[in-house]
């Protein structure tokens, strides 16, 4: 069993190595994940939403739909967690 | 000879990442303890979000926090700050990897209860029976 | 009479001053700062879940240092659940409402038809409001999750 799992971990580990090939180098300006939408955020934030902060104005008005259900999760997580253990049966 | 010099000095840190997402992979398949799979889980969580990170990073650039005055007058190069996208989808990432680990315990503690044991093939054993 | 201390139960866990002196100067800091790290998070790093986790820290520092009991006289299961769930509420209540008054879904410039503070403004006013809901929520699910898992959920004594 632990062979299997080292040998497929490998397998895994050596396909992602070979991967990497295709990626952008490190620290690249021009990387694909740094040229389609978040220049756009960087150079409008301050004037559309006057929050320096690029990070908080993405978080909380460019993509406030994924923070809203980000909330919606982790209070998902809160009510599991009591709902199962908090019960007088335990 | 140098060719494969600069492409080690441009990808090591993805290199790292794959070889911290290999223990927790292998933490998570091949261990027996459920809480070592759970830490595993967490060792792969990290790898990711570095990952993540480290695709957001330009070299040279600045923290995505700006100064309010100089970008309302002159603008702002977007070529000099780091990408906040990444910051931004990891950081909601934590938040799910922090309610995946609580989930995961808390089930792991009504286990325990059960059966007495978090070692998976004790607990396979008795839920035969 | 000679006791066994070797395993960690066994050992004897009485008040210790120099923790709970240390712990009772420190939480006032501490909750200033996660509320800093939330007020601020337009100007530099931080935001709710940052600030959310420190404030929650807090209560869990409180459970460690003295016990489970303690934390939970200074925030109640009853005000913890309506916490968690006002800050959920302020979330999507905030975009409800910015549908309601004539624009988009969490769009907050909408917000603008019930004070006219310029639609810009309405923008980083309504990152606040939400990243305040965030805290909230973030808070109150970091403290209940530390007291259900170190309880078991009895709530009686935790670690």
């Amino acid at each position: 069993m632990k062979r299997i799992a080292l040998i497929s971990t490998l397998f895994a580990g050596a396909l992602l190595i070979w991967g990497t090939r295709d990626f952008p180098s490190w620290g690249d300006p021009n990387a694909p994940a740094s040229r389609h939408v978040s220049p756009t955020y960087i150079e409008r934030t301050v004037e559309e939403t006057h929050i320096p902060n690029a990070v908080t104005s993405v978080l909380g008005d460019y993509r406030g739909y994924d923070t809203m259900f980000e909330t919606v999760v982790i209070f998902c997580a809160g009510i599991v967690v009591i709902s199962v253990l908090r019960r007088p049966d335990a | 000879m140098d060719a494969i010099l600069s492409e080690i000095i441009a990808k090591y840190n993805y290199w790292i990442y794959v070889v911290l997402m290999m223990i927790g992979f292998y933490a998570m398949i091949g261990k027996n303890n459920l809480v070592k799979k759970l830490l595993g889980m967490n060792i792969f969580q990290t790898a990711i979000i570095l990952m993540f990170i480290s695709s957001g990073v330009k070299k040279g650039g600045l923290i995505p926090v700006l100064d309010k005055q100089a970008a309302l007058e002159h603008g702002v190069n977007s070529a000099l700050i780091n990408n906040p996208v990444p910051h931004v989808l990891m950081l909601t990432a934590i938040v799910v990897s922090v309610s995946v680990t609580g989930v995961a315990l808390a089930l792991m503690q009504r286990i325990y209860r059960r059966y007495g044991t978090l070692e998976e093939n004790e607990i396979l054993e008795k839920m035969d029976r | 009479m000679k006791t066994d201390h070797s395993l960690p139960q066994d050992r004897p866990i009485g008040p210790s001053l120099i923790i709970e002196v240390g712990v009772r100067i420190m939480i006032p800091f501490i909750q200033l700062f996660g509320l800093y790290v939330i007020a601020h998070g337009h100007y530099s790093p931080g935001g709710g879940f940052q600030g959310g986790v420190v404030l929650g820290a807090s209560f869990i520092l409180m459970a460690i240092a003295f016990d489970l009991k303690t934390s939970l006289r200074f925030f109640s299961l009853r005000a913890n659940a309506v916490m968690a769930s006002s800050g959920v509420f302020i979330y999507t209540g905030t975009g409800v409402l910015c549908a309601l008054v004539g624009g988009m879904f969490l769009d907050y410039s909408a917000l603008d038809a019930i004070l006219t503070l310029g639609p810009v403004e309405w923008r980083s006013m309504g990152v606040f409001i939400v990243e305040l809901g965030v805290g909230l929520a973030v808070t109150a699910i970091m403290a209940s999750l530390f007291w259900d898992l170190s309880s078991g959920g009895d709530m009686d004594k935790g670690l």
